[in-house]
């Protein structure tokens, strides 16, 4: 039974300064400054946005998901959750979540892990690790394959069982939910929006999320 | 023919080796409430490296015992976990920082306290990395060896105390050359009022060759596939005519 965390938020999307949608198999970075706040919708539900956080200053300081649940003492996600870098530095907060609470130890999909996972015949599918190392490949050499570290998986379920069992099981998320998180630090958000075919968390059918960006 | 390397952690310790294919390396408890943090890279490519959430999930589990391997991000085995006295190995507390010892045990320096000052996860790490090429960037989740934490149904995390006992084993296979990185430091979650960490000894010794009924092999399909991968890496990287 799934304890869930909700928080509406009072923001506007006419208030917002950014507003894009982001079809499923791509990928977006942007740098956050700090107070912004940034609001991700599952526009169709149970969609996975896998996202990275880099501290935009160091950007050799990555998102730590161990870090960050050890401190809350709980492994889920939600409001008042705040994502930790490895240094230990304090990046982004959830300040807002209709979701109730995201998945932070299921990591990304990638290519090599899909043939363990499925088949082997899964190896040309496009999947998020290929969208984080493409996106970037567009800072020149500033990242390499070491910085990417475990991820955030923003509306994905996967519990873990208090007999040390991890499951993917059948999303909390829907149409129009949405989790917003707000800078603490400047940081830089990267997504793949995930392209998974093989795991039926999504249904199957990977879909659009919706980005949007307040300045406080 | 066995060659045998044995050597003590101390409590607070700090170790790193390349050790290549084919090793298994039986760790110790040597008093209660043991706690080891690894860390483990493919020796030829640091860049690969061992990853907890493509570990667990392939695997369907959030903590580690025997039959289950250690996988990297390119979906091989860098280790197998191949005999366990204990029945879980913590994957998801991560190391102690600087910070975590001083507020939880006091603070300690070396000027006052000579060796026997309090070490951290994080610096230990820091130091071993460096040695290796590596930096803080490179660090990962780590596994805890004999450390367990488990989650309630709200994913709270729970520490469960003396959960390692005196002698308690935990023996891995290497399955590729591997640099393999240790702290013999407290778990971050651990509640002890007192500095808990206990000296482990590490004894290493050439393990024998996967057979077809082999555990870890067989845990999953998942397992086998990702052993298959291994063979394919170790395979190409041979030379001459496959």
């Amino acid at each position: 039974m799934a304890v869930l965390h909700y928080a509406v938020s009072e923001r506007k999307v006419e208030d917002a300064v950014y507003n894009q949608t982001i079809p499923a198999g791509d990928g977006w970075t942007y740098t956050l400054e700090p107070d912004q706040v940034l609001r991700i919708v599952d526009l169709e539900g149970n969609q996975a946005a896998d996202t990275l956080f880099y501290d935009a200053d160091n950007p050799s300081d990555h998102y730590s998901a161990v870090n960050t649940i050890q401190r809350q003492g709980n492994v889920y996600l939600s409001t008042g959750s705040v994502l930790l870098a490895e240094s230990g530095k304090e990046l982004v907060k959830i300040v807002a979540d209709t979701c109730g609470r995201h998945d932070t130890l299921g990591g990304a999909c990638s290519a090599q892990s899909n043939t363990v996972r499925y088949s082997h015949d899964t190896l040309p599918m496009h999947n998020c690790r290929d969208t984080f190392m493409l996106q970037l490949s567009k800072y020149g050499n500033r990242f390499t394959k070491r910085d990417l570290a475990p991820n955030v998986n923003f509306f994905m379920n996967v519990p873990v069982t208090p007999e040390g069992g991890l499951t993917f099981e059948n999303g909390v998320s829907a149409p129009g939910y949405y989790v917003e998180m707000q800078a603490v630090n400047r940081t830089l958000v990267l997504i793949s929006n995930c392209p998974q075919l093989n795991n039926p968390c999504n249904a199957y059918n990977p879909t659009p999320i919706q980005l949007l960006i307040w300045d406080n | 023919m066995y060659t045998v390397s044995s050597k003590i952690i101390p409590a607070g310790g700090k170790w790193s080796s390349r050790i290549s294919r084919g090793k298994q390396l039986t760790f110790t408890a040597l008093e209660e409430g043991a706690n080891v943090s690894l860390l483990l890279y493919n020796a030829n490519d640091t860049t690969e490296r061992y990853n907890m959430p493509d570990t667990l999930k392939a695997q369907h589990t959030a903590h580690l015992t025997v039959g289950n391997v250690l996988m990297s991000d390119n979906g091989r085995v860098l280790a197998s976990i191949i005999d366990d006295s204990l029945g879980w190995h913590d994957t998801i507390s991560g190391y102690a920082t600087r910070q975590m010892i001083d507020e939880r045990f006091g603070h300690t320096t070396y000027q006052e306290k000579r060796n026997d000052w309090y070490r951290s996860g994080e610096e230990n790490f820091a130091v071993e990395l460096f040695r290796n090429g590596l930096t803080t960037r490179d660090l990962v989740p780590v596994v805890n060896l004999f450390s367990k934490v488990f989650c309630s149904e709200d994913g709270n995390m729970h520490f469960v105390s003396s959960h390692a006992k005196k002698g308690d084993t935990i023996t891995l296979r290497t399955e590729m050359e591997v640099l393999v990185i240790l702290s013999n430091t407290p778990n971050p979650l651990d509640t002890s009022n007192t500095y808990p960490s206990v000296p482990v000894e590490l004894t290493i010794t050439d393990a024998q060759p996967v057979q077809e009924d082999d555990r870890c092999l067989n845990y999953r399909p998942e397992n086998r596939r990702a052993f298959e991968n291994t063979w394919d890496d170790v395979l190409f990287r041979k030379g001459g005519i496959l």
